[in-house]
């Protein structure tokens, strides 16, 4: 199936080698973090709040430097291979100024900064690489916008163009699905699936753990360090997610008697940000415990007659 | 009708006014320029801080006889370094660091210049003197200046990645560390030129009204630079012009002109000014008749 679409540059290699990186007070974001990933994936990086996620990324694109440990990109350390511009970064929402004043164009066009010459004056090339991004991901007709007055999902949508006019390699995403609609995620998703056909690496750091198993061929578990990585069916079981996320994890586990009777399956939810709204059969609300509602409910009519 | 028309055209009789003008635009549109990147940055404290932060520096140059730029540009370079040193190294919030550390060098300064009154006024200094500039001065504000607008002209796009998003300015290969200390030089380096015109205690002005005005009038960066620009170079040359009638108080014509004009903008932008934002609320709170 590979062999088939052979992609164009050769694949990617990303290395972790035993990374580790300090706070200023002393204190270790990451412990001798190692893990190697092969062009043609969709990476899940999944871990609580503080476990070092965006310090990861901020490693991997060459921010903080290690206090131990390598980085390397196609066997080369992450600072001799900035200057090919092979790794994108997709920004969390909340990081991003959206009143300053550059249209979404100009933000695709930032994309291309690295391969263009000293004055960055756009080449014909250029601007076929950005006009084609941008329709990639649907945004062309907005291109004239100022970056605020996108939705959520669009404002996702044109750093993601961004990532495709800089043609990098390895693209990292940082929650790329929070304050997206269904529809936008689902395009997310199909994009990055064809980027992964073309070879690329794709990480993606998310709290959405129910998507994580649709879209991600391999997940990296990492709480301050490693904790387990491979692919997504052996890596993404119950006991695994339970180490990376301790205490945090709400879980829900429906008795027997918590399930409306004819549905008879029973049923597991895991989650680490929001509850979770469940719908047993027929769309009938599901609660934690079914009993005690209904016995609430009870109570609550009584007090009124 | 003749006699109004010399009134007003007598600033132009004076050479000493003539250089005041031109040299004053020639700053407020250098400066105007530089407004653009610090308020998206920012970095309007830090505009202001290193404008204080170089009083050392300028008095200890003008007591030893240097270039007095040469002395406000490494004190400014030093009061920066100090601020990223201590931010890097305590738990102290940057506000409060660039506080401690511009009071600081600004009273290093007005101590230097207590113990050699003959050689530094104080009041020069504080409030500018644009209108008694030496032609030594003059020279080195415009090569100052000179540098900061080559500098823009070629650089604007890296430093205005560097401002949206530095991290990706590092990504794509971009010294985005490097930026950072060319545009706290070209900072401290016009606060100098400023504050000739203006004086140190209205230098900020002069680094952020204009940028403020323009990014409430447009929503596309290399038009708000334009913009700060021209509002830079008009504030200042007519605000050096007005001063001949108020009796030399250059900085403060200049900087009221310009807040007029912010007021204005602040008030009647088409799009981000209070009575357009007011007409879009009523607008959405009544159901539209089409």
């Amino acid at each position: 199936m590979i062999s088939n679409s052979t992609p164009s540059a050769p694949l990617p290699r990303l290395d972790v080698e035993g990374v580790s990186v300090a706070y200023a007070n002393g204190h270790l974001a990451l412990h001798d973090t190692s893990f190697q990933l092969q062009g043609g994936t969709i990476c899940a990086l999944v871990g609580v709040n503080g476990s070092g996620k965006s310090t990861l990324f901020k490693s991997i694109m060459g921010l903080v430097k290690p206090e131990a440990g390598n980085v390397m990109i196609n066997g080369l350390p992450i600072r001799d291979v900035l200057k090919q511009h092979l790794v994108a970064y997709v920004p969390q929402a909340e990081e991003v100024d959206w009143q300053f004043p550059v249209s979404v164009w100009d933000v695709a066009m930032m994309g291309r900064y690295g391969s263009m010459n000293f004055l960055r004056i756009p080449r014909a090339q250029d601007k076929a690489k950005v006009e084609e991004s941008l329709r990639r991901v649907s945004m062309w007709e907005f291109k004239d916008r100022q970056i605020g007055e996108l939705s959520g999902g669009q404002k996702k949508r044109v750093f993601l163009a961004r990532a495709l006019a800089q043609e990098a390699r390895v693209i990292l995403l940082d929650e790329p699905f929070t304050g997206v609609d269904v529809k936008t995620e689902e395009a997310i998703i199909a994009l990055l699936r064809d980027l992964r056909s073309e070879g690329c690496i794709i990480l993606v750091s998310t709290h959405n753990l129910g998507s994580v198993p649709e879209f991600c061929d391999q997940v990296v578990l990492i709480n301050r360090t490693v904790l387990a990585y491979g692919p997504t069916s052996e890596v993404f079981t119950e006991q695994n997610l339970a180490a990376a996320f301790g205490g945090v994890l709400r879980q829900f586990h429906f008795e027997q008697s918590t399930i409306q009777e004819h549905d008879g399956r029973k049923i597991r939810i895991l989650t680490d940000d929001e509850r979770p709204l469940i719908f047993g059969k027929d769309g009938h609300l599901e609660y934690k415990d079914r009993g005690e509602h209904e016995e609430l409910l009870k109570q609550r009519s009584e007090e009124h007659d | 009708m003749t006699e109004w028309f010399d009134f007003l055209v007598t600033p132009f009789h004076y050479d000493y006014m003539l250089r005041a003008i031109w040299v004053s635009a020639w700053i407020g549109g250098v400066c105007g320029l530089l407004s653009a990147f610090v308020t998206l940055k920012g970095w309007s404290l830090m505009g202001d801080a290193l404008s204080h932060a170089v009083v050392p520096g300028v008095a200890l140059a003008y007591i030893l006889g240097l270039p007095f730029a040469l002395g406000a540009f490494v004190a400014g370079l030093l009061a920066a370094g100090t601020m990223a040193f201590i931010k890097a190294k305590t738990r102290i919030r940057e506000d409060a660091t660039i506080g401690i550390v511009f009071t600081a060098y600004f009273a290093l300064g007005l101590l230097l210049i207590s113990l050699f009154p003959a050689r530094v006024d104080l009041k020069v200094i504080l409030l500018g003197n644009i209108l008694g500039i030496s032609d030594p001065d003059i020279r080195q504000v415009l090569i100052i200046s000179l540098i900061t607008m080559v500098v823009l002209a070629l650089k604007w796009k890296d430093l205005m990645l560097f401002c949206f998003d530095p991290g990706q300015a590092r990504a794509i290969g971009l010294p985005a560390g490097g930026l950072q200390v060319v545009l706290l030089a070209l900072l401290s380096a016009m606060a100098v030129a400023a504050l000739q015109a203006v004086g140190a205690c209205l230098v900020v002005a002069m680094l952020v009204t204009p940028g403020a005005t323009a990014y409430l009038l447009t929503d596309r960066f290399g038009k708000m630079l334009w913009l700060s620009a021209i509002i830079g170079v008009v504030t200042s040359l007519a605000g050096a012009y007005a001063s001949y009638f108020f009796n030399g108080a250059t900085g403060g014509c200049i900087v009221t002109l310009q807040t007029l004009v912010f007021l204005a903008a602040f008030l009647f932008a088409p799009k981000h000014g209070m009575i357009a934002s007011r007409r879009r609320i009523r607008c959405a709170a009544t159901p539209s008749q089409s």
